[in-house]
């Protein structure tokens, strides 16, 4: 069994691995054949899926991937091998590998690859925030307590089928490069998604819980961050509530959007877009570019003067909090938006380097992340976060100021076009507004607008007591694809006339 | 880690007999040996390269269970002699205290291939001998001309060993490669895109590629702002694929038994033999498909709807989904066959080919014939709105262009679009002749598609995008 409340230590078999010999090996190889930086990664990544439909158990896979990986810098160019075998032999071979991919890729290289100084941190070690590894509990215990929850939802009037998936990540790195820096560093994760089916005569629906994915343990699971009890006792309630839910009226409206809605929206509208790698049009083939672009640092009204957006690696349960990155820069917090106006951008080594006129600043903000042994880090997204106003109202407060409007509750459909400007967002309840009280729930809803249209349109951000830390564990970037897990912060908001969409009208019907 | 790395059938043989040693009822074990090399650009730059190396190793282990078969499920990567054997025994532990599965069937019996001796198949940085000059020269070429490549090329070789205790002893190799460069003019208001797979990259002439991002960069020498709307609008084989992709995962055989996709009757049950159109239109998949191929059995890591763990090596056999217009079959496993009372399992297939029947020509000819609307190149951030009608929302991405009287005409404004596949498949009135597409959304990962031009008289353009 486990224990409860014990702080966790790095795991005794990822210690257990010759870490600093293989890194040595590899380093000194990389030095040898003249890399003029080299940095090496030993990622050790466990994760469970566990997936139940109706109560039974469909699927439960326990996985882990271990691997290392070099990158170098070699004749001013980039180069990265990743290979499994866990021997200096291989360590020297992949050293080898990427300063022949640096000398291959050379002639297609027009850039000389510098990077931002950074202070170096010899042999530390980081540990997220968690209680309970999910890997130290019996799988029996796991799938008993989602039966359990299956079960409640089960039983309820009008509820059809339940479906219940939890994934949980177990993530050990430790990294070493050629300036001097080590570290050690452990983070846990988890993702649940529990669902509940209604099957009509004339139509079908869902509702899902709205409890984010966190860097916590299993006593996620079990109550700490997050009252089960409480929503899975709502759900089917909400569920049959939204089967006889009148459809909206298309039309624009004031909404009033919980922090378990907007948490996408800020996602996909400010988190991507102030990706300087965007911005700079490194992902113009993939993911895409960015309205937000770096001669606007400063100047662009992103938002009302409400607006207060930060980055951060730092927030404790956050799925982009690390102690440091890929490149061994340490986390930390910084202004993305200032009262309404673009004032940052989540940087990695290379880019704090080769923009640090227009920056302000020669040092990296810690954005570099590869999502496993095998992939090249790349700039990845930050906790991203809206701030609360100190002192600002409730949930209840800001709909009292709403006429004709909808209150937004948890996500679920996002779009957003390949510069960030137009979006498109549905979620699981939308509840009519009149003269500032709840009418109970809509349906076929969806908001569309432009992104500094929308943050223009926000009139006020609730207080503290209404902030709520969301998140997603499979944000999708780059060539070849890399998966990240990261949070988003933020009050409950009120925006003014937003376009709202009968999704059965788009459908043609 | 200390031991002894293993050949790939000498970790499925120690694995199975392992198995059979700890009192295993069953065991399949399967080991995937991938290597995969990448050159990235962006701004007429290299910007990131690699070489990858990957194996991973799955043990899947049975055991009764009351009167029904448990399984327990251990994926590693980096196996060697002594860790092997941790995952075989973690593997029976799990399954001895797992319940029931309720897909349990009795494993796949087989043979020996005739080419399961063979080492697995691997790919390096020499498949982009004369891809990489010629990229080079393309970079270039696009900054004397002032125009911006943006790209990325990888290929992959994946071989796969399966092998059971009831004789199963399956390997495939199967390469992969594809290209995908996105184009902008100098002050970056206009962007074009191709994208094409490959399975060893000497038929892609990146040379040839930026010449066809110039001609449609040209295109934008006249630009026309279009308002939301239903558009006649022509949708080139990638954005078929785009579209089509996302029907193909909605095929899901227990979702839809249950209710709960445009797949299902109202009220639940599916809707196979229902006509979802009128028009003469297929969803096909063959693993032996020339220039697709696909795994010719089935692969399931976990168990879901249209896979189990159990069906693991059973014989994909080529498959319609949708046959003049109406719904052929849905993915099951054999478990979800019985279920929704299909006679037989028609699992997963990692192609598919839509065709019209009858219908010939390209997308150029499409355009000819076209007397006032939209030409589209592909389609981005595609997700799902209303699955009772795969109402899908997404964007027009890197050129849409304005046709008038049979020819491009100019350069038009992006879109966000509010559509479904399924209404699509009875709405289009002229569609072309099937040919290979690269879907721009999904065609990383799932890139064996092939797909006509279609022209759909009123595609739903919901709002305008400022996107360029």
């Amino acid at each position: 069994m486990y224990k409860v409340g014990v702080v966790p230590d790095i795991d005794a078999s990822f210690l257990a691995l010759p870490r600093q010999e293989l890194a040595a090996a590899a380093l000194q190889r990389a030095r040898d054949l003249g890399a003029t930086f080299a940095e090496f990664r030993l990622e050790r990544i466990r994760s469970e899926s566990i997936s139940l439909r109706d109560s039974v158990l469909e699927s439960a896979k326990d996985d882990e991937d271990l691997g290392l990986a070099v990158r170098v810098i070699h004749d001013g160019t980039w180069g990265f091998a990743a290979g499994v075998a866990l021997t200096t032999d291989e360590a020297v071979s992949l050293a080898e590998q990427a300063v022949n991919m640096a000398q291959v890729s050379r002639p297609i290289n027009a850039e000389t690859i510098e990077l931002a100084d950074e202070p170096t941190y010899d042999d530390v070690t980081w540990i997220s925030s968690y209680e309970i590894d999910p890997f130290s509990v019996p799988r029996a215990e796991k799938v008993a307590l989602l039966t359990d929850y299956s079960d409640r939802l089960l039983k309820a009037d009008g509820v059809a089928h339940v479906s219940v998936h939890v994934a949980t990540i177990h993530e050990c790195k430790y990294y070493a490069n050629t300036a001097g820096t080590s570290y050690t560093q452990q983070r846990v994760r988890i993702g649940p998604d529990i669902t509940a089916h209604a099957v009509a005569e004339d139509r079908f629906d869902s509702m899902s819980s709205t409890a984010p994915p966190a860097g916590r343990g299993w006593e996620y699971m079990t109550g700490t961050g997050w009252n089960w009890d409480e929503e899975l006792a709502q759900i089917p309630a909400w569920l049959a509530e939204k089967m006889a839910a009148p459809t909206v009226e298309a039309g624009t409206y004031d909404v009033v959007v919980d922090p378990s809605n907007l948490w996408l929206t800020i996602h996909e509208s400010i988190g991507h877009a102030t990706e300087l790698d965007r911005a700079l049009g490194y992902e113009a083939n993939y993911a895409g570019t960015s309205f937000a672009t770096l001669d606007q640092l400063g100047t662009l009204k992103y938002g009302s003067p409400v607006m207060q957006v930060t980055g951060d690696r730092t927030a404790e349960n956050g799925l982009s909090t690390v102690g440091y990155d890929d490149e061994g820069v340490a986390g930390q917090q910084w202004d993305l938006v200032k009262d309404g106006i673009l004032a940052g951008y989540q940087v990695d080594r290379r880019m704090a380097k080769k923009n640090e006129d227009v920056l302000g600043t020669p040092r990296s903000n810690g954005c570099a992340y590869a999502d496993s042994s095998g992939h090249i880090p790349i700039q990845r997204m930050a906790n991203v976060s809206l701030q609360p106003a100190v002192d600002g109202p409730s949930t209840e407060e800001l709909i009292s100021r709403v006429e004709n409007g909808i209150y937004i509750v948890g996500d679920k459909s996002w779009s957003i076009d390949m510069q960030r400007y137009n979006f498109q967002f549905t979620g699981q309840r939308f509840y009519k507004i009149t003269d500032g009280k709840l009418e109970g729930q809509l349906r076929d809803v969806a908001y569309q607008a432009t992104t500094t249209d929308f943050w223009g349109s926000m009139e006020a951000v609730g207080g503290p007591q209404t902030y709520v830390l969301g998140g997603a564990l499979n944000c999708g970037k780059a060539e070849p694809g890399q998966s990240g897990a990261v949070s988003h912060g933020c009050p409950s908001a009120l925006f003014r006339g937003v376009r709202i969409l009968n999704t059965t009208q788009e459908a043609g019907r | 880690m200390t031991g002894i790395q293993l050949t790939p059938q000498d970790t499925i043989e120690r694995g199975l007999a392992l198995a059979a040693a700890e009192g295993a009822d069953g065991c399949v074990v399967l080991v995937a040996e991938t290597s995969s090399t990448n050159l990235r650009w962006a701004n007429n730059t290299l910007t990131t390269n690699g070489a990858m190396r990957g194996s991973s190793v799955t043990v899947i282990a049975t055991v009764g269970a009351g009167e029904g078969t448990a399984a327990g499920i251990i994926g590693r990567s980096s196996v060697t002699d002594d860790s092997l054997r941790e995952i075989v025994s973690a593997a029976i532990a799990t399954a001895r205290a797992a319940g029931p599965a309720e897909d349990a069937r009795p494993l796949v019996d087989g043979t020996t291939g005739a080419d399961w001796d063979l080492e697995p198949e691997e790919t390096s940085v020499g498949v982009y001998e004369k891809f990489a000059p010629s990229l080079g020269e393309s970079l270039k070429r696009a900054g004397l001309e002032r125009r911006r490549l943006y790209g990325f090329a990888n290929h992959e070789v994946v071989t796969l060993y399966v092998g059971s205790s009831t004789g199963l002893r399956l390997r495939q190799a199967l390469p992969r490669g594809y290209v995908s460069s996105t184009g902008k003019n100098a002050d970056l208001s206009h962007s074009a895109w191709v994208g094409t797979a490959t399975r060893d990259f000497t038929d892609v002439d990146a040379l040839a590629l930026d010449a066809e991002l110039t001609r449609r960069l040209g295109w934008a020498n006249r630009t026309v702002s279009v308002d939301a709307g239903r558009h006649p609008t022509i949708l080139p084989p990638a954005a078929v694929a785009d579209l089509m992709t996302y029907l193909f995962w909605q095929l899901d055989g227990r979702d839809a038994f249950e209710g709960r996709t445009v797949f299902s009757k109202a009220g639940g049950g599916t809707r196979l033999g229902d006509t979802l159109s009128s028009q003469p239109v297929n969803l096909h998949s063959d693993p032996a498909l020339a220039g697709l191929e696909a795994f010719a059995f089935a692969v399931a890591r976990s168990s879901g709807g249209s896979s189990s763990v159990f069906d693991n090596g059973l014989t994909l056999a080529a498959t319609d989904w949708i046959r003049g217009g109406k719904l052929e079959h849905l993915m099951t496993s054999r478990y979800t066959a019985g279920l929704i009372g299909a006679p037989t399992a028609t699992p997963d297939i990692e192609n598919y080919v839509v065709s019209v029947d009858g219908a010939t020509g390209s997308t150029d000819d499409l355009v000819a014939g076209l007397d006032n609307g939209l030409l589209l190149t592909c389609l981005w951030y595609i997700r799902m709105v209303d699955p009772q009608t795969l109402l899908l929302t997404g964007l027009t991405r890197d050129g849409v262009y304005l046709v008038e009287n049979g020819e491009v005409t100019g350069a038009v404004n992006n879109f966000r679009f509010n559509e479904s596949p399924v209404d699509l498949l009875s709405r289009f009135t002229t569609a072309g002749a099937t040919v290979p597409s690269y879907s721009r959304e999904w065609g990383d990962y799932f890139s064996r598609t092939a797909t006509p031009p279609l022209l759909v008289p009123d595609f739903n353009m919901s709002s305008v995008s400022q996107a360029n």
